[in-house]
């Protein structure tokens, strides 16, 4: 089910402002990739690219290759439709659909594309990716409330479930944690432990010890001023970026002397 | 058991908060004041009227009481009004969408701009267009329905020879409707989350899926409110229907006959400037009436909307 991903040269642009430069980045099938960095340096620029969101923004567009086991996600007749239902995504803040209960917010993605699903299908697959998400066991009695009475913990979980339900390949996260509590993120951590066995995900994230705790590799990206596109400075092992970066920036950021 | 006293601190007065709160709350009252003032009015000249003996009413038809008479006008206005609706709605929020989700900016604002404006033409206009332009030119239409369509009892004719039929009415009202719902419907897609419009294009849904799923339920008030708010003018529109329609107080579903039915509104105007004496009453009782068939229209889509408020996306 999962894929590896292979970013070759890309450029990411807002209309004529480079916000990201040359990254050449591979990412390895069932590991968790953690992708850091100052702010405004284009993590969550670039990981927008990996599912063809980007150029959602009006004037936002690639240039670069992007290949997912091999095929390019930008070559000419790919349909971005269908590269979004391969590469799910998890966004910062949660955003279940308010109008749907939790029941058809899991099913909303399958729903789509007229896709027909008996009920009991539906409830196995409800129960399936609710479980996946570590949640079933909180909102089993109520599937039929509205997705946004969640605490936010557990609607970022319920965006988890949502995501997985689809069975995409990868997984992006851009700070899946970052609008919640302690307990809650050591939730989501411990949940993207489980997921790795079946996914490749990728995950943007300001704190380090959750870099260092989640991931198998660790990307650093920098900025070299305002104005400036951000670049991918160094990729390597986590254990080695946190102990051992081979540039100097990179030593700066994790041990905090920037950023 | 003793209930524990509860100490609620007292908020420090402000004088920018104690004025807003005066001044919200005279407005508000005012409001109510000027609504009572109506129904009022409405209630002590038109209560008269309905119990008034059916003999001293001159704009009866022989034999004819009250109810009678104001029956088929109730049908007629909720008759034309719901066929207006049901053709300016769907076009509405088509063109809302496009708008707010299809359209380059530039093109989308001079749409917007020139649906606007025609919410300022008046009604006049309107009444105008649809009597000497629109029932001429439609008119030949109508034979096509018939023919075509003879066995729908909608269509059964025989076809109206000027044109000036109930269709023409709901579609001259359609048109005068349209803006009101175009542009409040626009309004509320444009504020959609795009958070959400964002999770719906991740989990791959096309533009159409993504409003289907997410613009469309969040806009679901707003959509209903602009509708009610045509509805309401629709209702209460006198001048263009009172131009475009000859009608007479029948029940009549044929749309496209000579035989139509007239709305309070249109009536009231036709007869009142040679009304006299208690018929003036009998008019503004059916006033009254009309005030409640709007009133109660209004509940309704209170109704419609509250009833899904946990899903609405307000919390
Ligand atoms: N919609 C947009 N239009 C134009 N420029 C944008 C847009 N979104 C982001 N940018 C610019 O792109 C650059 C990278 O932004 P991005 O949001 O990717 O940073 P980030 O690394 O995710 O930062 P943070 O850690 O604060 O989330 C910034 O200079 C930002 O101003
Ligand atoms: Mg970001």
């Amino acid at each position: 089910m999962s894929k590896r991903i292979e970013v070759n040269d890309l450029d990411v642009y807002y209309s004529k402002f480079k916000a990201v430069e040359g990254v050449n980045l591979v990412i390895e099938p069932r590991s968790v990739t953690a992708l850091i960095g100052p702010s405004g340096c284009g993590k969550s620029t670039f990981i927008r690219t990996l599912n063809r969101m980007h150029e959602v923004i009006p004037g936002a567009w690639v240039d670069g290759e992007v290949l997912v086991d091999g095929n390019n996600l930008y070559g000419p007749g790919v349909d971005p439709v269908r590269v979004r239902r391969q590469v799910g995504m998890v966004f910062q803040r949660p955003n279940p659909f308010p109008t749907m209960s939790i029941r058809d917010n899991v099913l909303a993605g399958v729903k789509l594309n007229n896709q027909r699903i008996s009920k009991s299908d539906a409830d196995e697959l409800v129960e399936k990716s609710l479980k996946g998400a570590n949640l079933w066991n909180e909102v089993k009695d109520r599937l039929d409330r509205p997705g946004n009475g969640l605490s936010g913990g557990q609607q970022q979980r319920l965006c988890i479930a949502r995501a997985i339900a689809v069975e995409p390949e990868v997984i992006l996260m851009d700070e899946p944690c970052s609008a919640l509590d302690p307990i809650s993120t050591l939730a989501i951590e411990d949940l993207i432990e489980e997921l790795k066995q079946d996914y490749t995900i990728v995950i943007v994230t300001h704190n380090m010890q959750q870099a260092s705790r989640v991931s198998d590799r660790t990307a650093f990206f920098n900025i070299a001023g305002t104005g400036k596109p951000g670049k991918l400075i160094e990729v390597d092992d986590t254990a080695t970026i946190f102990s051992n970066p081979s540039i100097k920036d990179t030593e700066d950021y994790v041990s905090g002397k920037f950023g | 058991m003793t209930s524990p006293e509860i100490i609620r601190p007292k908020a420090k007065q402000r004088p920018g908060d104690r004025v807003f709160s005066a001044s919200a709350l005279i407005s508000g009252s005012l409001i109510l004041a000027i609504l009572a003032a109506v129904a009022g009015f409405l209630m002590l000249q038109g209560i008269p009227g309905m119990f008034a003996d059916p003999e001293s009413v001159s704009i009866y038809t022989e034999g004819e009481n009250f109810v009678e008479f104001v029956v088929p006008l109730i049908f007629g206005t909720l008759w034309a009004a719901a066929l207006a609706l049901v053709m300016a709605l769907p076009l509405a929020i088509g063109i809302a969408l496009f708008i707010s989700h299809y359209a380059p900016r530039r093109l989308a604002q001079g749409l917007g701009y020139i649906i606007d404006l025609l919410a300022a033409v008046p009604s006049v206009v309107f009444g105008l267009w649809g009597a000497n332009v629109l029932a001429g030119a439609i008119q030949p239409s109508f034979v096509w329905l018939e023919e075509n369509l003879g066995w729908i009892p909608l269509f059964a004719g025989p076809v109206s020879g000027t044109g000036r039929t109930m269709l023409t009415a709901a579609i001259v009202l359609a048109v005068m409707i349209l803006p009101i719902i175009t542009a409040i419907s626009r309004e509320v897609f444009l504020q959609t989350p795009p958070l959400y419009e964002e999770a719906a294009l991740a989990l791959g849904a096309t533009r159409w899926e993504m409003i289907r799923t997410v613009v469309l339920p969040f806009g679901r008030p707003g959509v209903i409110a602009g509708a009610m708010l045509g509805l309401g003018r629709a209702l209460g529109e006198t001048m263009a229907v009172a131009m475009v329609l000859s009608g007479s107080g029948v029940i009549v579903f044929d749309l496209i006959g000579s035989v139509n039915p007239l709305t309070i509104a249109a009536n009231v105007a036709l007869r009142f400037p040679e009304a006299y004496g208690i018929n003036v009453n009998v008019l503004i009782a059916t006033g009254l009436i009309l005030f409640a068939i709007t009133l109660v229209v209004n509940s309704i889509a209170r109704y419609i909307v509250n009833r899904r408020k946990d899903f609405s996306g307000a919390n």
